[in-house]
């Protein structure tokens, strides 16, 4: 029982310290709650210059704030998600980006992935079909099937 | 032939390693490459620190080349970074522009005091709103500014006396050079 009360206390600290950390970031006077829902997910899609592992909608740095504001500015001028990156990416590059532009510099980052699946694709297929024509290096020290069976004991499944 | 295979699977990897620890040792992971380099500064009208009534403008530096000096007293790699300024400024042969970012005039003022002024200037924007149009995201930041009002170089971090003999003196005797 005291155990439990033990846990709740640390919970509740640590529910108090979470609300200590969202508290932190300033309340912007939002028209309606349709723009306050455009801020959020457009910040989200933003870096933040300072501590590049955040994004600009969760970011205390004093920096991130000041572009927060900014960011907001810009929407009540009635400027785009668009423009509004425009804006950033002028002054930042395309560092505040989370989502990489696709352009020459960055087709390695778009394609390798696709490019290194496509090669183990080819791989694969490339050991399949000698498997299955015999002449593979698979069928020169692997015994045939059935092969195993007779001098190892047959495995039943309770030797764990 | 086939037993070199494993082997040779463990030196590509090996590479591909060695090259990322080489490339994270020798790169820093925070430099953002300014898009700003070879456009013209942005438009700013900022008040000096020891005269709030008169504004710097763009314009009004036109047709000297000047280096552009962000710093703030809160800001501690520019206290690593002044004492290079003060040494070593004058040897530029530029006007030196100092940048106090985002910074509380009193504050900024003591630190000069304390620490000496190597600046010919020093425009104060408390705000950091201009420093958003030059794309500073930290403190110290330098950047050449030509006579027509271009950014020509841009280095982000403490000026030392490396970078000042490698990179900055180099851009500008290059500004020079080109100026009639």
């Amino acid at each position: 029982m005291r155990l439990r009360a033990l846990l709740f206390a640390v919970m509740l600290a640590f529910a108090g310290h979470a609300l200590a950390a969202t508290g932190a970031i300033e309340p912007l006077p939002f028209k309606d709650h349709a723009q306050e829902v455009r801020f959020q997910k457009l910040t989200k899609q933003l870096r933040c210059l300072v501590c590049q592992n955040e994004d600009l909608a969760d970011s205390n740095a004093s920096l991130a704030r000041d572009l927060r504001l900014e960011v907001f500015q810009l929407m009540q001028q009635g400027k785009t998600d668009a423009q509004i990156k425009q804006y950033l990416v002028a002054r930042y590059s395309d560092f505040v980006l989370y989502d990489p532009p696709l352009q020459p510099g960055t087709w390695l980052l778009w394609f390798g992935p696709l490019a290194i699946l496509l090669a183990g694709a080819a791989v694969v297929v490339v050991a399949i079909r000698r498997h299955n024509r015999g002449d593979g290096p698979l069928d020169d020290d692997t015994p045939a099937y059935g092969g195993q069976a007779a001098n190892e004991p047959a495995n039943t499944g309770d030797d764990w | 032939m086939k037993r070199f295979v494993p082997l040779i699977v463990f030196l590509a990897l090996a590479g591909l390693f060695g090259f990322g620890i080489w490339w994270n040792t020798w790169h820093d992971p925070r430099y953002v490459p300014s898009p700003l380099i070879n456009k013209p500064a942005p438009n700013f009208a900022l008040p000096e620190l020891d005269a709030p009534a008169q504004t710097v403008t763009k314009a009004s530096l036109l047709g000297k080349p000047y280096l552009l000096n962000v710093f703030g007293s809160w800001c501690v790699a520019c206290a690593e970074e002044h004492p290079v300024l003060m040494a070593d400024g004058r040897q530029l042969s530029i006007e030196l522009v100092g940048y106090d970012y985002k910074d509380a005039p009193a504050d900024a003022k003591a630190w000069l005091r304390d620490n000496g002024n190597p600046y010919d200037v020093v425009i104060a924007d408390q705000s950091g709103r201009t420093a958003i149009d030059f794309g500073v995201y930290g403190a110290p930041e330098s950047f050449l500014i030509d006579a027509k009002g271009v950014i020509r170089y841009k280095h982000i971090g403490p000026l030392t006396p490396r970078v000042i003999a490698r990179e900055l003196q180099p851009a500008i005797a290059a500004l020079k050079r080109e100026a009639p």
